[in-house]
């Protein structure tokens, strides 16, 4: 009775929250619903491409159609790819200058509170607005270190040589189906580089929205960081509530050379009816760093696997994840780390929360090559399962093959004890607000990671979700 | 006017074993009571059934404070209403600090329009922190994470002082304080002394009492206050124990007893049995 209540309760609180909403748009351009060679081709015709790249969508078409579902994890069988539109054009060209931005956009823009997050920390803003990147700005700063930072179709344009150089190297079209599917539709995402020596303090940002009934997102990024560089790059999304699923298969590539660092942080927060199936890669060349920082509270289905492949001596790989599974939401999260050269180390730290029904499992991979001597990883994963109906698994896979690595996995599954309860009580915060700060306690591993608007935006969203988790 | 806890033939339950036989104890704001017997008499059962503890099911008796019924309030809203329970084994929650759990509590005290002003509040836990002799990086660290025994102790104590209950039960706050931590904790409860501001001290041994200036003297056996007196109570028990009072009340404390056997049947004889 008392849960029902409330999650009717939560129901009408996230039907109106503050980013569950859309913008009407005039379409320039759009395929229909369903996938072919046919809309494979019109795209990159459409985009006006080079033809290597429409040979890679060609090829990635093919593999994508030959290649089963993935073996693990939930069943995906239920997605019929005839049932979205793989590609809509909203409006014509990249902006640049905040003033030429359509109103309609720019009102989305206001809800999401852009404006002024950029006059506070941000270098850049790169927005993506349905399947196209509509606004763009850049720092003369940043362009004047080097650094180019655009949408991946105009980086496709600008940089060629850069991006056929980089582009599909890290995570192979042949990868997986999604990463097929991705790369013969790919539309949007961010190109990033970042030149030798150059160190960024600020976090770069951006904002990725669907905006459109049945359409699927496919956003490509592609990072560089070259040797000596370091980059912060902070991806945000949020998403109106639809009453239709909604597929969201993205990629994002990141290339760190020698001694580069980067930083990659999101906050996942696709709205309840969405099937995100992600693959991010990061390859580490000599005493390079890749740092995930990887919060995933949205979406109905997520599969999610932030991976570094630790290629050069001395290469670092961090995860830090969070996932939350709501009532009718399963989060299969994890992280990967493939040590490939001498002293390579990696840490994972994984956090689950799960109520309502919901299902989080975490899914990890350490792998210790023949050639990776001295090689350590660190691996820990705790959940709280905050209800009977909802349920987690822990699934690590841990591979050495050589005598000289050392893996390390520690992992607690456990219910909010009733005794740390009645201690926050027994000083006066109610039975939700004592849960609420176990909870935030939980995650703040992750949350302190985070920006201070994301972090604060991460603990405004935990709070709803909490919201009538006691009953 | 002075608030009064009254606690009347309280009977108390463990999964479903009696600890507590008709405990009846009357507490004025104004006045200091410990509460002193021997192990497994029920002094702590008595403590966390005040704060409402979910383990323990009260089978009669009431609890009132100031005429209210205490026993139909959940744990939150008695710690509202003033009262206050410094425990034994403290809990850890990772990734909370020390300051904005003690603030969020502060916060619960106050209505939706009030606000704790961030700057009395760190003014005032600085101050309670160094009249603890805490370490000063203390309020950022996680709550009672990595604490020592002691520093959970002075933890308690310190939340005791930034709530201000009307009402402090204190339930063996001394154990695993070392003699100079003793002195800094007993000086900062008898501080606590004032109109508005009640507390039952339980203890089992003698020395947190030479630091704090107590009214009342209670000894608890077998369930139940078998005797009330003043500080001259702890002296006599410092001299002599409980056994004469056992004597003089002609009591049996089987608890104790028992106890009792299972040490002296442990490894130690065994071993000297063997050897021969």
């Amino acid at each position: 009775m008392m849960n029902n209540d409330n999650n009717k309760k939560i129901e009408k609180i996230i039907g109106d929250y503050k980013y569950g909403f859309k913008t009407e748009t005039d379409d320039i351009f759009n395929t229909g619903k369903g996938l072919s060679l046919e809309v494979v081709e019109a795209i990159s015709k459409f985009k006006n491409e080079p033809d290597w790249m429409l040979e890679f969508r060609k090829k990635a078409y093919k593999k994508f159609v030959e290649m089963p579902q993935p073996d693990f994890g939930p069943n995906l069988d239920f997605i019929d790819f005839d049932d979205y539109t793989y590609y809509i054009k909203s409006s014509k060209k990249v902006e640049k200058d905040w003033n030429d931005v359509p109103e309609k956009i720019k009102d989305t823009f206001d809800k999401l509170g852009i404006p002024e997050a950029e006059k506070k920390y941000l270098a850049g803003v790169s927005t993506q607005f349905e399947s196209e990147v509509v606004y763009h700005n850049t720092l003369k700063e940043l362009e004047s270190l080097g650094v180019l930072f655009c949408d991946t179709d105009t980086a496709v344009r600008l940089y060629p040589d850069l991006v056929k150089e980089y582009f599909g190297k890290v995570v192979p079209y042949s990868d997986n189906k999604y990463a097929a599917l991705n790369s013969a539709v790919w539309s949007g995402g961010s190109f990033i580089y970042v030149p030798k020596g150059v160190k960024l303090d600020k976090p770069l940002q951006s904002y990725f929205r669907i905006n459109s009934e049945q359409m699927g997102q496919f956003e490509r990024t592609l990072i560089i960081v070259d040797e000596g560089a370091s980059l912060n790059y902070v991806e945000g999304c949020t998403a109106p509530i639809y009453s239709k699923d909604s597929l969201h298969a993205a990629v994002v590539e990141i290339y760190i050379k020698d001694r580069g660092y980067c930083r990659y942080s999101t906050v996942q927060n696709w709205s309840n009816n969405i099937v995100n199936l992600v693959t991010k890669r990061a390859l580490c060349e000599s005493f390079a760093h890749m740092e995930w920082i990887d919060g995933n509270i949205g979406s109905m289905l997520n599969m999610k696997y932030p991976a570094c492949i630790l290629k050069g001596e001395g290469a670092k790989g961090t995860t830090i994840s969070i996932a939350f599974a709501g009532s009718g939401q399963f989060q299969d999260t994890g992280a990967k780390m493939i040590h490939l050269a001498p002293n390579t180390t990696s840490t994972i730290i994984s956090k689950s929360i799960c109520r309502g029904g919901g299902v989080v499992n975490y899914r990890g991979t350490v792998k210790h090559g023949v050639n990776a001597i001295g090689a350590r990883s660190h691996v820990e994963c705790d959940t709280i399962i905050l209800d009977d109906k909802s349920k987690s698994d822990t699934i690590p896979f841990n591979f050495v093959q050589n005598q000289k690595a050392r893996i390390e996995h520690e992992a607690t599954v456990s219910k909010v004890s009733e005794d740390q309860l009645f201690y926050l009580m027994s000083r006066g915060l109610t039975e939700s607000q004592a849960l609420e700060m176990i909870v935030m306690g939980f995650i703040e591993p992750f949350s302190k990671e985070l920006p201070m608007e994301y972090a604060i935006e991460l603990n405004q969203l935990i709070k709803l979700e909490m919201n009538g988790a006691i009953g | 006017m002075a608030k009064v806890l009254e606690i009347k033939n309280l009977h108390v339950s463990v999964e479903g074993k009696e600890i507590l036989k008709g405990v009846d104890l009357t507490i004025k704001t104004g006045e200091m009571h410990a509460i002193m017997g021997p192990n497994g008499t029920g002094k702590s059962t008595l403590a966390s059934t005040i704060m409402g503890h979910y383990k323990y099911e009260v089978t009669d008796g009431t609890i009132t404070l100031d005429g209210e019924n205490l026993l139909d309030m959940k744990v939150d809203e008695r710690s509202r209403k003033g009262i206050f329970l410094a425990m034994q084994y403290p809990n850890e929650i990772s990734g909370v600090t020390n300051s904005d759990f003690i603030k969020t509590a502060m916060q619960a005290r106050l209505g939706e329009d009030e606000h704790v002003s961030l700057f009395k509040f760190i003014k005032s836990l600085d101050k309670a922190v160094s009249d603890l002799k805490m370490r000063s990086d203390l309020p950022h660290r996680y709550l009672n994470e990595g604490f020592s025994g002691g520093e959970k102790k002075r933890n308690e104590i310190l939340q005791m002082k930034m709530l201000k209950p009307n009402f402090a039960i204190l339930d063996e706050i001394d154990s695993g304080l070392d003699v100079d931590a003793l002195k800094v904790v007993g000086e900062n409860v008898n501080n606590m002394r004032g109109d508005d501001f009640g507390a039952l001290i339980i203890t089992h041994y003698e020395r947190l009492l030479d630091y704090i200036n107590v009214d009342y003297v209670h000894i608890m056996m077998n369930g139940r206050i078998v005797k009330t007196g003043g500080k001259e109570l702890i002296a006599k028990i410092d001299a002599l124990g409980y056994d004469w009072l056992k004597e003089e009340l002609g009591l049996e404390d089987e608890e104790e007893e028992r106890k009792q056997h299972v040490v002296l049947g442990s490894c130690a004889i065994k071993k000297k049995t063997e050897a021969k």
